[in-house]
Parts: structure tokens; C-alpha cells; sequence
């Protein structure tokens, strides 16, 4: 079964982000990129139901600039088989509903029964892509799983997705767009011999013209980024633990009004 | 009516709103007012109440667009959506807002797709600049604040539960219920099983106005009870830092921060949680934070609106009793 991972990269997750000098994005300097989390459960995931299947294709695909092969050579590396790069100045501060048209686009064009999202990449914080790009391929879509079992005919998957209390164990037919949350797997680390190996894997770049794109104008527009507001400055309690906590609760109660 | 601010109604799977719906009906009545419309709830339930719709008139909704159907529950995307557009089309309205909640993150993120418009998630504020909504979302988890608009409308947003305030509640008021033709498609994914998690008695860790949440210094998944107990008295919720997750002390669901979940109670109280960079994004904006560590360096201090730097193990008891008493007055 071929199987599609859109993985998003990020600023690590360790990274103090910073306005850049244009309020409307970070200052880029300096920063360690990563795969977005999420997306590595995803991509395991895929990796797994490849290797219980004992055949199929894993592909990796990005939005993203020049520096987004990197986080490619990271998914080559974990296993995947060939990855996509679409780069285009059309897809520069692209919104969330550009970029799925792109992925959609190359859904289409790659035809797998299953596309695995991770549930958001962790620097807008979105979180719209998977139901996005189903939506528009009028796929089935399953959000924030926490398992999955692909049915013996390959013809529909068993999916449990996270709601609030409990899980909801669903039966969809593929095609279909799965989101993945933290919990699904352990998502492996990459072996040497799974690094050098993904020096010689295909990184395809696709254009906005490969896919019949033309530019459509972001609908949703940043005007700024802007610095949270300080927080007032804190007290630290003294005295004896016992003490400590009667000033605390009265404090709450009485100045904070927070109980 | 042009100035329609609809509100999708979050229900507890047994006809009642839920209280975040109160909160997004309050601000989408401040918003449209000063547009010279209103908040309008569309419900999409397998069976509505008759509290239910009064309940949702109490908060504010002018109408209530009711579709009702045995389709649509449970929540599908691909059931909900093709419904919901095809009703927002044929009214033309100014706003779609959600709540962030499991079914309307994807539900609304889904409609901007289908519509062809622009989402802004997780909203934790908006205004109004020359008649164009405005929306601050937190991105980064939280490290940095995003303010977005849209190109046009109707403006789509997802609104983040426990920050937005209920209006005064309109007390007997009557709810105006319109049952729309709407075409309901069957969908094709079908429920095989629902799992309830075994219930901890507790809120729901999003919409909790109190989290009490441990960390690394817990020293073990057996001691989370001790916070559990302080959890019952004040009627809070658990969560737990990343570090607390990945040893397997806690299911991932109850994680705080980047790689986790991002939250806004009026009261946060961290034991034994340093405040790693990754944490204090998904809890900084909590109204008051209160900390309580060995460590008097630890990071969290620098957020906290109260400390107290000692062994969370006589300190978490303490105030459980402490608590109590004061409670129980």
C-alpha cells in the first residue's frame, strides 16, 4: 500500500522563538529546525504498516522553502522510501488553505489510499491541515488517533480517534486522511546505515505549474506577531510549609479571587 | 440577517449545550452588536432538548438553526460539513464560530476548506478594526501571540474554552427555532466502538477552570494521587508536564505544553515542575499560577504568581486540608 506523510518543518521545540525584523514572522537566525513531533508519529505509523504488510511505499512530502529538505532527509533517513518537495514562490506565506490545495493537488496526482497527518505542526499551531486537505479530495478523515488497524482486504482502516472521555473507534473505507496524536507509537531514531542510505533517495521538487496551481491569495492574513504581555511579578511565600499554606489559600481567596 | 454571528452548539451527546457554547455565544453577541446583528446557534444533534434550546436563547442566540437528524450523530466531518455549508450558503452570514473541542477543531477547519475561506484557530481574543474582525491566536503554543484577519467572510474561528466570558443570562427567554431543509449526506466512515475512559470524577482538562498538574519531582505515577485528592477538592483537573508523560506516569492526553495541550485556567497550581520552556508555553496564560518546588531557581518561578519553595509532598497535603476547610465554611 503506498501510503502519503505531509510532515511540516518547525523551529525545535526548545527554540525561544523570536519577531523577526518584518512583525509578521520569526526571526529565523540561529534556529535548529526539526520535523514537526507530530508528524513523526505519523510517519512511523506509516513505517509500520509498511513493514506488516511486508510491501508498499512510504512518501514523504513538504511546503516549504529550500531548508525544508532537510527535514525530508530526516524522513528518508527514518525510512520512507521517496520524498516530494514543493517549493514555489507561490506558496510563500502561503495560509493554511494554499497549502492544502498544494497537497491536494498532489494527492491526486499520487493516488494513495492512505494519507497520515500529525494532528498539527507546532509552530502555527493550525491544526487545519488534515481536515483541509480531506475536505477537499472528499475523503473520510479521522482526527488525533490514537490506533489504527488496516483491514486484511486493505480496502477500509479501523481507526480510534480522541474526543473528549473517550475514544471513538471508527471503520472507514480508504481513501482516506488519518491525523496522528502523540501516544500512537514511539517513533524510531534513525540508524546509520538509515542515514547514509538516505543520501541516495529520490527528493522530487514540484512546482506549483507541475500541479495545475495557480496562485490563489492567502484568506486568512497575519498582521502581526506580537510578545506576550508580561506577567505581573510573583511572590514567593515564606516560612514554615504549614504557614506557607494559609498565607497561600488566603492569598487566592482574598487577593486573587482564584478559589 | 446579514450581520449573522452563528455559533456551532457543543452538546454532551444528551441534548445539552455545553457551557463553552455559552462562551462563544457571549462574544459572538459583543462582536455582531457592534455590527448591528446577532448571535445566532446552529445545533447539528441527533436529538435536541427542549432545556437545551432555551438554555441556548438564555445565552444570547437570538435564533436557533436546529438540524436534527440520526445522521449526525455521531460527529462526522463528512456528514456535518457538506450539511453546515449548504445552510451557511443560503444565509450569507458575517462569522462561523466554533469551539476548540475535539469534533469543532476539525469540523470548522473542514468548512473554511469547503467554503473557500479563511479559519483563524484557537482564538483568544478579537476586535473589531474599520468593520473587519480581527483574531489573536496564540502560535508557538503560546511563546508568541498571532493577530489575523480575514480576506473575506463569512470570518471562520475556532475559540479557545475557559476565555471568553458569558453574557448575563437572559432568563425565561424564548428560543426562536428554525428547522432548515438541509440535505444530510449518510457519510461512509461508520462507529465501530466508543471506549470511555474510566472516569477519574474530574473535568476535562481544556475546559477545567482549575488544573493541578505534576511534574518530574512527583518521583512516580503512584504519587499523582496525592494531587488527585487536592484535584476533588477544588474540583480541578490533572494534567502533568512532558517529563511526567514520557516516563509513563500519565497518558499523554493529560500533557501540558507544546507537544501537548495548551490551557487557560483561571487557577494553575505546578507540583514539582520546573518550568521547561516547552511547559510554560501551553500554561502561561493561566489567570493566576502558583508554583511549588524544591528548586528555588526553577523557571516556573519566574511566571508564578505565588511560590513556595519546599517538598511538595508536605506541601501538596497541606493545602488539600487547607483547602478543605476553607471550602467546607
Amino acid at each position: 500500500m503506498k501510503i502519503l506523510v505531509p510532515v511540516k518543518q518547525v523551529p525545535d521545540t526548545a527554540t525561544q522563538v523570536k519577531i523577526g525584523a518584518d512583525p509578521k514572522g520569526i526571526d529565523t537566525a540561529g534556529i535548529t529546525w526539526i520535523v514537526s513531533p507530530y508528524d513523526e508519529y505519523a510517519l512511523e505509523e506509516a513505517l509500520r504498516i509498511k513493514e506488516k504488510q511486508g510491501q508498499g511505499e512510504v512518501v514523504a512530502v513538504t511546503v516549504g522553502p529550500e531548508r525544508a529538505k532537510e527535514a525530508l532527509r530526516s524522513c528518508l533517513a527514518m525510512g520512507a522510501d521517496r520524498a516530494l518537495h514543493l517549493s514555489d514562490p507561490a506558496w510563500e506565506n502561503a495560509d493554511s488553505l494554499t497549502v492544502a490545495r498544494a497537497l491536494a493537488a498532489v494527492i491526486k496526482q499520487e493516488a494513495p489510499p492512505l494519507v497520515l497527518f500529525g494532528r498539527q505542526a507546532i509552530d502555527d499551531d493550525m491544526g487545519a491541515m488534515p481536515a483541509q486537505v480531506a475536505d477537499l479530495l472528499g475523503w473520510p478523515c479521522a482526527s488525533w488517533i490514537m490506533e489504527e488497524t488496516i483491514s486484511e482486504d486493505g480496502k477500509s482502516v479501523r481507526a480510534g480517534r480522541q474526543v473528549e472521555g473517550a475514544l471513538e473507534i471508527f471503520t472507514i473505507p480508504l481513501p482516506c486522511v488519518l491525523s496522528a496524536q502523540k501516544g500512537l507509537n514511539e517513533p524510531r531514531y534513525p540508524t546509520l546505515k538509515g542515514i547514509m542510505g538516505a543520501k541516495k533517495k529520490e527528493i522530487k521538487d514540484v512546482k506549483a505549474a507541475d500541479l495545475g496551481l495557480a496562485a490563489d491569495g492567502a484568506q486568512l492574513l497575519v498582521v502581526a506577531l506580537e510578545a506576550l504581555p508580561p506577567r505581573p511579578p510573583g511572590r514567593i511565600i515564606p516560612g514554615e510549609p504549614a504557614e506557607a499554606v494559609k498565607e497561600l489559600v488566603r492569598s487566592l481567596r482574598e487577593d486573587a479571587k482564584a478559589i | 440577517m446579514a450581520s449573522a454571528f452563528w455559533c456551532i452548539v457543543e452538546d454532551d451527546r444528551a441534548g445539552r449545550p455545553k457551557k463553552v457554547t455559552g462562551e462563544v455565544l457571549g462574544e459572538a453577541a459583543r462582536l455582531a452588536r457592534q455590527l448591528g446583528g446577532q448571535a445566532e446557534a446552529v445545533w447539528l444533534t441527533d436529538k435536541a432538548t427542549d432545556e437545551g434550546l432555551k438554555q441556548l436563547a438564555e445565552w444570547g442566540a437570538a435564533r436557533v438553526w436546529l438540524l436534527e437528524n440520526p445522521a449526525l450523530a455521531p460527529y462526522r466531518g463528512e456528514v456535518w460539513t457538506p450539511a453546515l455549508a449548504e445552510l451557511a450558503t443560503q444565509h450569507g452570514v458575517q462569522a462561523i464560530f466554533g469551539a476548540v473541542t475535539a469534533r469543532q477543531r476539525e469540523l470548522l477547519a473542514r468548512l473554511a476548506a469547503r467554503i473557500g475561506v479563511g479559519l483563524s484557530a484557537d482564538s483568544v481574543a478579537f476586535s473589531l478594526q474599520d468593520g473587519k474582525l480581527v483574531a489573536t491566536r496564540p502560535v508557538y503554543a503560546g511563546k508568541l501571540l498571532s493577530k489575523v484577519t480575514w480576506s473575506k467572510p463569512p470570518w471562520l474561528a475556532t475559540l479557545r474554552p475557559n476565555v471568553f466570558r458569558l453574557e448575563d443570562p437572559k432568563t425565561g427567554a424564548t428560543p426562536q427555532v428554525e428547522r432548515p431543509a438541509v440535505a444530510i449526506p449518510q457519510g461512509t466512515m461508520t462507529l465501530a466502538e466508543r471506549k470511555e475512559e474510566a472516569s477519574t470524577g474530574l473535568p476535562e482538562l481544556a475546559e477545567a477552570d482549575i488544573v493541578v498538574s505534576g511534574g518530574r519531582g512527583m518521583k512516580g505515577p503512584e504519587n499523582f494521587a496525592i494531587l488527585e485528592e487536592l484535584a476533588k477538592v477544588v474540583g480541578a483537573a490533572v494534567g502533568a508536564s512532558r517529563a511526567a508523560v514520557d516516563a509513563g506516569w500519565r497518558p499523554h492526553r493529560f500533557q501540558i505544553g507544546q507537544t501537548g495541550r495548551t490551557i487557560s485556567p483561571k487557577l494553575y497550581l505546578g507540583f514539582g515542575i520546573s518550568g521547561a520552556i516547552q511547559h510554560l508555553a501551553g500554561m502561561r496564560t493561566s489567570k493566576i499560577i502558583v508554583a511549588v518546588n524544591k528548586d528555588p531557581e526553577a523557571p516556573i518561578f519566574k511566571v508564578a504568581d505565588f511560590g513556595i519553595v519546599g517538598d511538595l509532598f508536605e506541601v501538596a497535603p497541606l493545602l488539600t486540608q487547607e483547602f478543605k476547610r476553607l471550602l467546607e465554611k
